[in-house]
């Protein structure tokens, strides 16, 4: 199925969650910072919400920068 | 000398030297340069995950979280609402409820839009964060953000990565005068010495990023703005001698075999 991810068309398994999203994208989940259909995703919410076709989702990261 | 501990909100500081981490080679020079300045805070920036890169590193791993503290920064928001989203993503990395406040106004000069990041800052601090707005050498504008509930003001000396250094001592000696919260003066360090003028004008502490990553040598410069930062620091605490325009002899007067 189709989502948003960061900013950009992405395909992804039709049943699947945030977490394994990041799985699928090799991230790790203490270094990244997600927002689903802008809501914020606080440290130690559950990362098992599902995803469902045309969500939009952001994955950040802190990065060098002044 | 009694203690001369940096205070900002909650957090306590011994250097005064705060810096960036952009634009170095890779993060174990970041983490080198890092240690060469004896910085005890370093600025990040919140960007997306470059989803098809393949390099899983992260400036994090290179630092060491016990004895540096991250301040991410809002740059590259150029609006009230892309500020507070990026702040709010910043905290929820869980790391703590400090943020750089940086609403631009410009691209070419990177000034910061005043009335934007004044906005910003109220949102945020009604939000808990402790705020430490980026913003231009107005006195009246420091004040006004001081009165928002900043935790510190940071006007630049310059533009960003301008290294031309204080551009408006006068302005900076008003603005430390009527200081009700720590000045960091942010931006536009080019070398060790503007990094002591700026401590010997009175502030409490100077932020760079440029000036030690875009230098020719980074990590000797990182010890070289450590000391220049060391020095102005003592220099004001010791009070300076006043300028005058005539002489006054170092030697007695008297005494002279003519």
């Amino acid at each position: 199925m189709e989502i948003q991810l960061n900013g950009d068309p992405y395909t992804c398994d039709a049943v699947t969650t945030i977490a394994a999203l990041l799985a699928t994208l090799n991230l790790n989940p203490d270094r990244v910072v997600v927002e689903h259909n802008r809501t914020l995703l606080e440290r130690g919410q559950s990362l098992a919400r599902p995803l469902k076709p045309g969500d939009e989702v952001e994955i950040v990261t802190l990065v060098g920068g002044g | 000398m009694t203690d001369d501990t940096l205070r900002i909100g909650d957090y306590s500081f011994h250097s005064r030297l705060i810096v960036g981490s952009g634009k170095y080679r890779d993060f174990a020079q970041t983490r080198a340069a890092l240690d060469a300045s004896g910085a005890e805070m370093i600025t990040v920036a919140v960007r997306r995950v470059n989803i098809t890169d393949p390099v899983r590193e992260n400036l994090l791993d290179f630092l060491d979280l016990t004895r540096t503290t991250i301040l991410p920064n809002t740059a590259g928001c150029y609006t009230v609402d892309e500020c507070v989203r990026t702040a709010r993503l910043a905290r929820a990395a869980g790391i703590n409820d400090l943020i750089k406040v940086e609403v631009i106004g410009d691209d070419k000069t990177l000034f910061p839009d005043a009335e934007a990041t004044l906005e910003a800052t109220r949102i945020l601090v009604k939000e808990g964060f402790t705020c430490l707005p980026y913003t231009n050498d107005d006195p009246i504008m420091a004040r006004k953000l001081a009165d928002a509930g900043a935790a510190a003001v940071m006007p630049l000396a310059a533009p960003i990565g301008s290294g031309l250094g204080v551009c408006n001592p006068y302005n900076l000696r008003i603005i430390l005068e009527q200081a009700t919260v720590p000045i960091i003066v942010d931006a536009g360090v080019g070398t060790a010495s503007d990094a002591t003028v700026v401590m010997e004008l009175g502030a409490d502490g100077v932020l760079m990023n440029t000036a030690i990553a875009g230098s020719g040598d980074p990590i000797a410069m990182a010890r070289a703005m450590r000391l220049g930062v060391e020095a102005g620091r003592l220099a004001y605490r010791a009070g300076r001698i006043p300028r005058k325009l005539y002489a006054t002899a170092t030697s007695p007067l008297e005494g002279v075999v003519r």
